[in-house]
């Protein structure tokens, strides 16, 4: 294992706030160690820039755990950068070699305007969970316990799958057509599989698409971006389960 | 028609439609390698046949018709959901240029039908209800025409280039088009995604190939 530094050169997307206009800057950082996280790199870069009297560039991150789904940018073209199943807070620097420049952009989409730099407001997924993202459950004193009602293996295993989605935006950042499918069909499946959401599912489907569609959202392609990029690894298979959701619910409900 | 998923369902249901009816194509057209006269019969059927004109020929013309203009729509859609580029993009390590190209490949699909009705819907229709001419027989009266017809059109070798490159992006088309209709319309099975994966590709590959090989056949048969 080495540890030699790694001295990078960094394309990186400035943008004063959301009403500038951006454009790309190139930086150098040094001192980078391949056991870094690509956000210590950029923590690295910062002080670096900090230390020069410049401004230093805002990210979002937050558990730096992959957990959270706060950290995103699209790296080198891809989101969450090369590594697979990864979220950019779990990224490794081992993945660069040193010499090498990397770009640094926002996640793009219509839907996800840049707040200031690198920082994107991702509300508008907010806004589709609460269109239908939930169950009622009886509060009064008397609530049943989940553990109660027995769930098929399948079923149960799928919904937790789905249920893994951490809603970090990278499904639309990669997709050509920067929808959203991915992502409100996890949200959408998680509750489709459990007997505790049958009772809302049709609304559900059908208000959070309508949801999505109003935040200008594209229209999924099938190319497959989002499940290779995703870091939860979610499937397609949950988009083709919304469609079967919505076409039965809106062929049935009056 | 009101939300993008309902969009995709009407869109992946035009796409088996043209499906169905690029098998039925393929088999007459077949016909012309087996026999002349089969081919004939059966074209002049087809040509006259009232429920095949006025009622399956309509659809048929609906079914392209929604099919390109839906496909254009949703294009425009996605090209306003990603209003600014990125400067750096890598989307070929994330999925295959045929899913990324549907429609640059659909486009040449729609430039070739140009070509294809000018080469023969129009002169059926102009024989037919501007001349009146139902008879399917040759001008000389002897025999129907229907194979003559084909066979002119397959003398020049650019008509023959077009055709063979026009079928090779249809191929490209169906390629992604075949499986991802399936998962339009909310089919993905573990246990038979694949072999739709893989029967979408044999019939991407093999029903284009059976039209090319049959214009090579009427091109090379009459030099
Ligand atoms: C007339 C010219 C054509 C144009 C402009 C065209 C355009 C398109 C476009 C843009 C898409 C992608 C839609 C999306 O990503 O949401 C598409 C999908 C598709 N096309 Fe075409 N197409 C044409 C002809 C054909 C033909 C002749 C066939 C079949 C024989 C066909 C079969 C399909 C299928 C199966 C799909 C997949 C539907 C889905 O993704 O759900 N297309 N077409
Ligand atoms: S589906 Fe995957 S990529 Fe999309 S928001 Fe959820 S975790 Fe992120
Ligand atoms: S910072 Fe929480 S997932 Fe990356």
């Amino acid at each position: 294992m080495s540890d030699k530094l790694m001295k990078l050169t960094l394309k990186i997307w400035r943008q004063k706030d959301a009403d500038s206009p951006g454009k790309m800057e190139s930086y150098q950082v040094e001192g980078i160690s391949e056991h870094m996280s690509f956000l210590e790199m950029l923590d690295v870069f910062n002080e670096q820039q900090i230390n020069q009297g410049n401004e230093p560039v805002a990210f979002d991150h937050d558990c730096r755990e992959g957990i959270c789904g706060m950290c995103s940018l699209q790296i080198n073209g891809e989101p969450h950068g090369p590594d697979r199943g990864v979220t950019t807070c779990q990224l490794h620097m081992r993945m660069f070699n040193d010499g090498d420049t990397i770009t640094i952009e926002p996640f793009r989409a219509k839907a996800f305007p840049v707040i200031k730099d690198l920082v994107v407001d991702r509300t508008s997924f907010d806004r589709i969970q609460h269109a239908g993202g939930f169950i009622s459950v009886n509060t009064s004193g008397n609530t049943q316990d989940a553990n109660n009602i027995p769930v098929e293996k399948e079923n149960a295993d799928k919904a937790f799958d789905a249920a893994t989605c951490i809603g970090c935006g990278a499904c639309v950042a990669a997709c050509k057509n920067a929808s959203a499918m991915l992502f409100v069909s996890a949200k959408v499946s998680q509750f489709a599989l459990l007997p505790q959401g049958k009772i809302e599912a049709k609304d559900r489907v059908l208000n959070m698409v309508h949801q999505m569609d109003e935040e200008g959202f594209g229209n999924c392609s099938n190319t497959g971006a989002c499940e290779v990029e995703c870091p939860k690894g979610i499937s397609l298979e949950n988009i083709a389960r919304m469609n079967r959701e919505y076409l039965k619910a809106s062929l049935t409900k009056e | 028609m009101k939300t993008s998923v309902a969009r995709k369902i009407l869109m992946a249901l035009s796409g088996f439609f043209l499906l169905l009816f690029l098998l039925q194509h393929l088999t007459i057209n077949s016909l012309s390698v087996v026999s002349e006269d089969v081919f004939n019969n059966v074209s002049h059927f087809m040509g006259t046949n009232w429920i095949v004109q006025f009622l399956l020929q309509p659809v048929l013309l609906f079914g392209v018709i929604f099919h390109l203009v839906m496909g254009l729509y949703l294009d425009i859609q996605n090209q306003r959901a990603r209003n600014i580029k990125y400067a750096q993009n890598n989307p070929g390590t994330n999925s295959s240029w045929m899913s990324r190209n549907m429609k640059i490949t659909g486009i040449m699909i729609l430039l070739f039908l140009g070509l294809h009705f000018a080469d023969f819907w129009i002169p059926e229709l102009n024989t037919k209800f501007i001349e009146g001419d139902m008879s399917g027989m040759k001008e000389s009266g002897f025999g129907l025409r229907y194979f003559e017809e084909l066979q002119h059109k397959f003398t020049e070798v650019w008509r023959v280039a077009i055709y063979v490159l026009a079928f090779v992006f249809l191929s490209l088309h169906l390629l992604h088009g075949f499986q991802s209709a399936f998962q339009s319309v909310g089919f993905n099975h573990n246990k038979y995604t694949p072999w739709i994966k893989k029967l979408g590709n044999l019939y991407a590959i093999v029903v284009p190939l059976g039209f090319i090989i049959i214009a090579i056949y009427h091109y090379t048969t009459q030099l």
